[in-house]
């Protein structure tokens, strides 16, 4: 009993006037909740993204460069049957965004290790993993912004989406679902990197995943037992999924074995995979002490 | 010094007891903290002065629940660190050795955010923050970004985060270190009106003389131990005497120099340095000292060049108590403090 009242004078001090009440009101006893302090972190996030132009153009201009260079310089020369490669690539792009702002996460992440501005949030009074989940906000909104960025190039360069409205919708969603997903391995490698530079490279060591899938070439054209991991990994059955509705349905016959729907449960699995082993991971190592 | 008014009743602010931290492993471990036992009373300035590598920022870590000690107990108020870590988060305010604020966001919005994950809604957040850049003076830059802050500000900025929570226990490491003296001093003062009303404030520093603005209780750590407490005052003199010195102008007035500063050594005989027409002595209360031998020396009339006082410093504290200068303080120690 008395250690809960001296405990009560430790944090409201009420029975000594002290300078700090003078200037600043007594904040909610129990800190933010999950949810806010996730948004104030999102908050801040996206407002460093604004505020620093660099970040997004570079991001933009890295994607938009593989799109280019891939449907003009490597394209005429992949077989994709009756789909053409413009429609072929766009929707894969879309899918694997992630991949192309996800080594931006890691450093932003590793920049704020470095900074002390993650030492600073592990003393205030808020669950450790709310500001983690706050990052991977800002990020999926980040990637949300480069599928447009992709989809307008795309629009561009000669890509038409076959599929129903529904299907637009749908594909998109499951773009950001991805998005989402691979926020959490991006976190968790700029956490353990620790530095901007270290991050910068995990991030790249990222790669192969997305050239090893049926991204820009269909896999039948790789040597057989890179075909074998590049059919399943989760990279190739997300793009996959939202070719299948791009394309729409009767073209889709001619490069993918399955159907739309089956390929899309199986990419959500995928990330409800990714996210529930890297999110942990990364909260752990955000908490440790 | 427990007697003072109100922290009659109330527990230390920090008490530690044989805390230890380790880093690596096998033959490379290192013990940051080598069982530290460190009292911090309520409602006083309590300085943590060593050099680089000493264990400061691996305490002030383990204090504000970033590093877990793997031994020891470590209390803060009524509260055990080591197992209800969130109630001391609710309590503390940190402000680290690298100001953390972000470039990107406004002197306020920094503020705005860190009062929001102190669980204010948008407006409480809002009046708190402007109140902590009133109380820094930084209103007027309140709106501009951060990236166009001098290192002052920044630091200033820093502290304004730590504050904002209202803390009752404020946690400064190093302050600060990397600021120009003009900066120094304008923080000093900021710092000290803030501990005016009350607030327990652990500070770190390397400088004795940052410690002797600030605290009331300074305690000199080494190699993750406590080699000293006591206010600064007696640490200072436990290192040794204030010096006069003095530089005449011709050569010829060494010998009446010398005679008017051996008056005031209490027997020691002043050193005199021919070359450089300098007279050294050891004295005790050195202000006193110094002006009594102006104006004898004013009195005698031999011109005098320069005259000053030198305090003990931390280095000759260090020397004192530990026989070896701070800055021989193992370098690979740093890295890992750091």
């Amino acid at each position: 009993m008395s250690t809960t009242t001296a405990t009560a004078h430790l944090i409201d001090s009420t029975s000594a006037p002290r300078a700090a009440d003078a200037f600043v009101e007594r904040p909610a006893r129990h800190g933010a909740s999950v949810t806010g302090a996730a948004l104030a972190y999102a908050g801040r996030t996206l407002r460093q993204f604004v505020r620093t132009p660099q970040l997004l153009v570079v991001n933009s201009a890295i994607s938009i460069m593989f799109l280019l260079i891939f449907r003009y310089v490597f394209g005429g020369a992949i077989g994709t049957g009756p789909v053409a490669y413009a429609d072929f690539l766009i929707p894969g792009l879309a899918a694997a965004g992630a991949f192309f702002s996800g080594t931006g996460a890691a450093v932003g992440v590793a920049s704020d290790v470095e900074s002390g501005t993650f030492d600073r949030l592990r003393s205030l009074p808020i669950h450790r993993g709310a500001v983690l989940l706050g990052r991977s906000l800002a990020d999926t909104a980040l990637g949300a912004w480069s599928l447009f960025v992709t989809v307008v190039v795309g629009l561009l360069v000669g890509f038409r989406f076959h599929g129903s409205l529904t299907d637009a919708v749908v594909a998109a969603a499951l773009c950001v679902v991805f998005a989402a997903a691979f926020t959490w391995p991006f976190i968790w490698m700029g956490l353990i990197a620790g530095n901007e530079q270290a991050a910068n490279g995990m991030g790249f060591m990222a790669f192969p995943l997305v050239f090893v899938s049926s991204l820009y070439v269909p896999v039948e054209s790789m040597p057989g037992w890179l075909q074998t991991f590049a059919e399943h990994q989760p990279v190739t059955v997300m793009v996959n999924a939202v070719r299948a509705y791009a394309i729409g349905d009767d073209a889709a016959g001619a490069v993918l074995a399955h159907s739309a729907g089956w390929y899309a449960l199986r990419a959500l699995l995928w990330s409800v995979v990714i996210g529930a082993v890297f999110a942990p991971l990364a909260v752990r190592r955000f908490a440790r002490s | 010094m427990y007697e003072q008014q109100g922290s009659r009743h109330r527990p230390p602010a920090i008490a530690a007891r044989g805390l230890v931290t380790t880093f690596g492993r096998g033959a490379r471990q290192i013990r940051a903290l080598d069982g530290l036992d460190l009292e911090a009373p309520a409602g006083q300035v309590t300085a943590v002065l060593g050099p680089n590598g000493a264990g400061k920022t691996t305490f002030v870590r383990a204090v504000a629940t970033l590093q877990l000690p793997d031994a020891g107990t470590l209390r803060v108020g009524d509260i055990d660190a080591l197992a209800e870590p969130h109630r001391v988060r609710r309590a503390i305010g940190l402000a680290g050795q690298f100001a953390a604020v972000d470039d990107a966001l406004t002197g306020r919005e920094n503020l705005v955010l860190v009062a929001r994950m102190f669980g204010h809604d948008r407006r409480g957040a809002a009046r708190a923050a402007d109140a902590v850049l009133d109380q820094l003076g930084l209103a007027g830059d309140g709106r501009r970004l951060v990236r166009g802050y001098s290192g002052g500000m920044r630091r200033r900025l820093d502290l304004g985060s730590s504050l904002v929570g209202a803390p009752q226990l404020l946690l400064l490491d190093e302050p600060t270190t990397g600021l120009d003296p003009r900066s120094r001093i304008e923080l000093w003062a900021t710092i000290r009106d803030l501990v005016a009303g009350g607030t327990d404030l652990l500070l770190t520093t390397q400088y004795l003389e940052e410690a002797d603005q600030l605290a009331d209780h300074v305690v000199i750590i080494d190699h993750g131990r406590v080699i000293a407490t006591g206010s600064p005052g007696e640490l200072k003199g436990r290192a040794g005497r204030d010096r006069v010195e003095v530089r005449v102008r011709v050569a010829a007035d060494l010998g009446a120099a010398t005679d008017v500063l051996a008056r005031f050594s209490g027997g020691e005989a002043p050193q005199v340095d021919a070359p450089n027409r300098k007279v050294t002595v050891a004295v005790d209360h050195g202000t006193d000292r110094l002006s009594d031998a102006i104006r004898e020396l004013a009195q005698r009339g031999v011109p005098i060049d320069d005259v000053g006082l030198r305090r003990p410093t931390l280095d000759e504290v260090f020397l004192a108590l530990t026989g070896r200068s701070a800055d021989d303080a193992d370098p690979s120690d740093d890295a890992v403090a750091a």
